[in-house]
């Protein structure tokens, strides 16, 4: 138990265009039967870290309900546990202004801990990482922060802090967000910090009326502080834009992502929520496709993932389509590029095509 | 002292019946069921579903697989501070087991726990059924009759014919009760759920607690209405299977794969809880099809399934068929098999080009009232090697190899044990 964890949980995004009206990206439904949120979770449970905060903002609501209980990553324990906070209204602050003010309005959750560190994750990121790995590098490069990067293999980079390592590892340049670069490896808003400079660090910064983590704290200390960068050469991705959150999906049609996150030590923990098994009526005919707990197929499916409680009446085709958590999809009906939004309701005979990439259908049941 | 109302002893240890090589290494109750749930998880999902927190699960001390699935009741809700789940063992050791003793005998050597609670009602629940039943309803059912006991009981269909027969008047007041009687003189069936006042069940265990192979059909009830007890009968019409039998257990659930069964589980009120391993969707491969079949979480599907039930956690390679099977969890189905008509317990892993449940029905040369049926049957933990053909009606169980198969096959209707399950095998 030598850090506790905080996750960043509060961001929306416009680049997932109607996805977060109703929650935040940390909420998304990923693989058919998770949401991004139990990656840095299991992540942090996994890494025999006890005590963890998970900061909150946009609409939480769907977030909140997803982290009802504690018990399903193991936390809730004498020993830490599972702290949600959204911002604090007080007299001078109702609204958390940027991550390193988000961190700064509970500092009271640093002050009063004991470990020596703290492990900064966000919550719209997939992957599987030994944060514990990650502090004994840290410590054996005597390192005051250390960043924790992946080489950015596709044309998102923009989205990303970019970052040039020397021979060391040690971060010579840091760019957020910029519109061309060189590098190509790119932060994953993984950070590994000593628990006093990080109290240090973001009252200084407080004073000095700043309040973002990357630009304020991180790039302006780079050469101040030493910063190192730990190469992550494992399965990394953000989900926070729609083309992004559809390919991650998608990877799970992979046998070897869904080795390495299902099958492989250790898991990836979610709620349950006790669904039957999955059904397949006399009409299914199934291909290269994820169906989870609590679906009853009756069409044709194919390259697609169905989430929970997903009905797909007869002779409905879905291709390459992401339905979300308890959708119907009267009979005839043919979904295609699509991501159906949860708690949809598909008319029956309808025809729904992403002509130009990936449309949103989002349709609600009457009284909902 | 926490006080409860009711407070529900499971029995699930010592069965009557067990279901042959899939009960040789745990017991009944903890039998997979439905592609994702154990038997248990019925009775204790009943439990929480109807307010009752406080659970005592009596089952037999080698039976460790069932007292870790149950741990300290999570996925049922049951982890509480005051009450929930408790295993309890038979504490008696001049007997050699529980099933010696019999099922009321244990619920006597457990009397302290129900005191520990001092409870109103108590209610006997058997760990071998599948059924949703809300006990708090016939608790309103057993106040309003002024019972002392109360027994759930369904309606016997024409010259049907079950353990306990019930005979009620108007009001549903038991009038008499045979236990396996000659004749048919009841028109209800005992279902062997029970809700008693604490303190005439505590009366008659003492009186009869000493009594060899004590049960509740036989010696319990017919003792408290020589008493001259008030006992009615709860007429429970709802969905309601024993799994008694290989037969029974298949049937039980293949009635699941129907498009509206009996047992709905997809209506989304009363829940059936269960221990997940993990919520992973099932994948389907592009070699893969399924049709009229349940599939648990995280199973991978390249082969043919039809109408069968599929556990968690299975793998079924390309090219393989599998027809009105049951597959439980984590079993792997090798390339090109051949599977029908058979019931692969847990952990099983099956070899390429294996064929089982090929050829004619035979009756079973080893236990012809236990494998009474055209299923087949391999054992938990099994290997079966690549290429091996199994008939009808046989069994299998335990880490065979080739060798163990003259000329490559086990013909219909025998039996198969290999290694240390031999002793074991003889038992079953």
């Amino acid at each position: 138990m030598r850090a506790i964890g905080i996750i960043l949980a509060g961001g929306n995004s416009r680049k997932m265009r109607e996805l977060t009206d109703r929650r935040t990206v940390a909420a998304m439904p990923i693989a058919g039967a998770y949401r991004s949120i139990d990656f840095a979770l299991s992540n942090m449970t996994n890494s025999g870290i006890q005590k963890v905060a998970v900061l909150t903002q946009y609409n939480a609501r769907s977030l909140n309900e997803h982290l009802g209980s504690s018990k399903w990553w193991n936390f809730g324990r004498k020993q830490g546990g599972l702290f949600i906070y959204p911002p604090a209204v007080t007299g001078d602050s109702w609204w958390y202004k940027g991550t390193a003010d988000a961190l700064y309005q509970n500092l009271s959750f640093l002050r009063n801990s004991r470990e020596q560190y703290v492990v900064i994750a966000s919550g719209d990121c997939i992957y599987k990482l030994d944060y514990d790995k990650v502090m004994d590098y840290h410590a054996e490069k005597g390192a005051d922060v250390t960043v924790v990067c992946t080489e950015c293999t596709n044309d998102e980079i923009s989205r990303f802090g970019v970052l040039r390592l020397d021979e060391d590892s040690r971060i010579r340049a840091f760019d957020e967000k910029p519109t061309f670069s060189e590098s190509t490896t790119i932060s994953t808003g993984i950070y590994i910090v000593r628990r006093r400079l990080l109290i240090r660090m973001l009252e200084q910064c407080a004073r000095e009326g700043r309040t973002d983590f990357v630009k304020d704290i991180l790039i302006r200390y780079k050469d101040t502080k030493k910063l190192y960068g730990y190469r992550m050469n494992t399965y990394w991705s953000n989900i926070a834009a729609v083309e992004s959150y559809f390919r991650t999906n998608m990877d799970f049609l992979k046998p070897e992502v869904r080795d390495y996150f299902f099958r492989q030590y250790p898991g990836v923990y979610s709620k349950m929520d006790d669904n039957p098994p999955a059904k397949f009526l006399a009409g299914s005919t199934v291909k290269n496709s994820l169906v989870a707990a609590g679906s009853i197929v009756d069409g044709t499916v194919e390259n697609s993932i169905l989430f929970k409680k997903v009905y797909v009446g007869k002779n409905c085709i879905i291709r390459n389509s992401i339905i979300l958590n308890d959708v119907f999809v009267g009979n005839n009906t043919t979904i295609e590029n699509c991501i159906v939004e949860s708690r949809s309701y598909i008319k029956a005979d309808a025809v729904h095509r992403g002509e130009d990439g990936v449309k949103i259908i989002i349709e609600q049941k009457k009284g909902t | 002292m926490i006080r409860k109302e009711m407070i529900a002893m499971l029995l699930a240890g010592g069965q009557e019946s067990h279901l042959g090589v899939i009960t040789e290494t745990i017991v009944k109750p903890a039998v997979t069921f439905g592609g994702k749930y154990r038997i248990i998880d019925f009775p204790l999902s009943n439990c929480i579903n109807s307010g009752i927190d406080t659970v005592g699960v009596i089952t037999e001390d080698k039976q460790i697989g069932l007292t870790s699935y149950i741990g300290i009741g999570i996925p049922w809700d049951l982890d509480r501070s005051a009450g929930g789940v408790t295993v309890l063992q038979t504490y008696d050791r001049s007997s050699e087991s529980y099933a010696v003793t019999g099922p009321a005998n244990a619920v006597y050597q457990n009397l302290d726990f129900i005191g520990m609670y001092d409870p109103e009602y108590v209610l006997i629940i058997p760990g071998d059924q599948v059924y949703r039943m809300d006990y708090e309803i016939m608790l309103d059912f057993h106040k309003a009759l002024n019972a002392e006991v109360t027994i759930a009981a369904a309606p016997l269909a024409e010259g049907e014919k079950k353990r306990g027969m019930i005979r009620t008047d108007l009001y549903g007041i038991v009038e008499e009760y045979a236990y396996e009687p000659d004749k048919i003189e009841g028109t209800m069936a005992d279902l062997g759920v029970y809700i008693f006042n604490s303190r005439v069940l505590k009366s008659a265990l003492e009186k009869l607690g000493k009594k060899e192979n004590l049960d509740f059909g036989k010696d319990i009830i017919p003792y408290c209405l020589a008493e001259g007890r008030c006992i009615s009968a709860y007429e429970f019409s709802g969905y309601w299977k024993e799994v008694g039998s290989i037969e029974q257990y298949r049937k039980a659930n293949m009635d699941l794969i129907e498009t509206n069964p009996d047992l709905n589980l997809y209506e989304g009120f009363w829940r059936i809880y269960t221990r997940g391993e993990t919520p992973a969707p099932v994948y389907i491969s592009g070699q893969g099809s399924i049709e009229r079949s349940i599939v648990g979480e995280g199973s991978e599907i390249s082969g043919k399934v039809q109408n069968s039930v599929i556990g968690p956690g299975v793998i079924i390679s390309e090219g393989a068929c599998v027809s009105d099977s049951i597959i439980m969890q984590e079993s792997f189905i090798g390339k090109e098999a051949r599977i029908d008509k058979t019931v692969v317990a847990e952990g099983v892993c099956i070899g390429d080009h294996v064929v089982i449940g090929s050829g004619e029905y035979a009756d079973n040369v080893y236990d012809p009232v236990l494998y009474n049926a055209e299923t087949s049957v391999i054992g938990a933990g099994s290997r079966i090697p690549a290429g091996v053909k199994i008939g009808r009606n046989a069994v299998v169980s335990g880490r065979t190899e080739l060798s163990d198969y003259p000329d490559g096959e086990l013909p219909g209707g025998h039996v198969l044990f290999a290694g240390h399950r031999e002793k074991e095998g003889d038992k079953a």
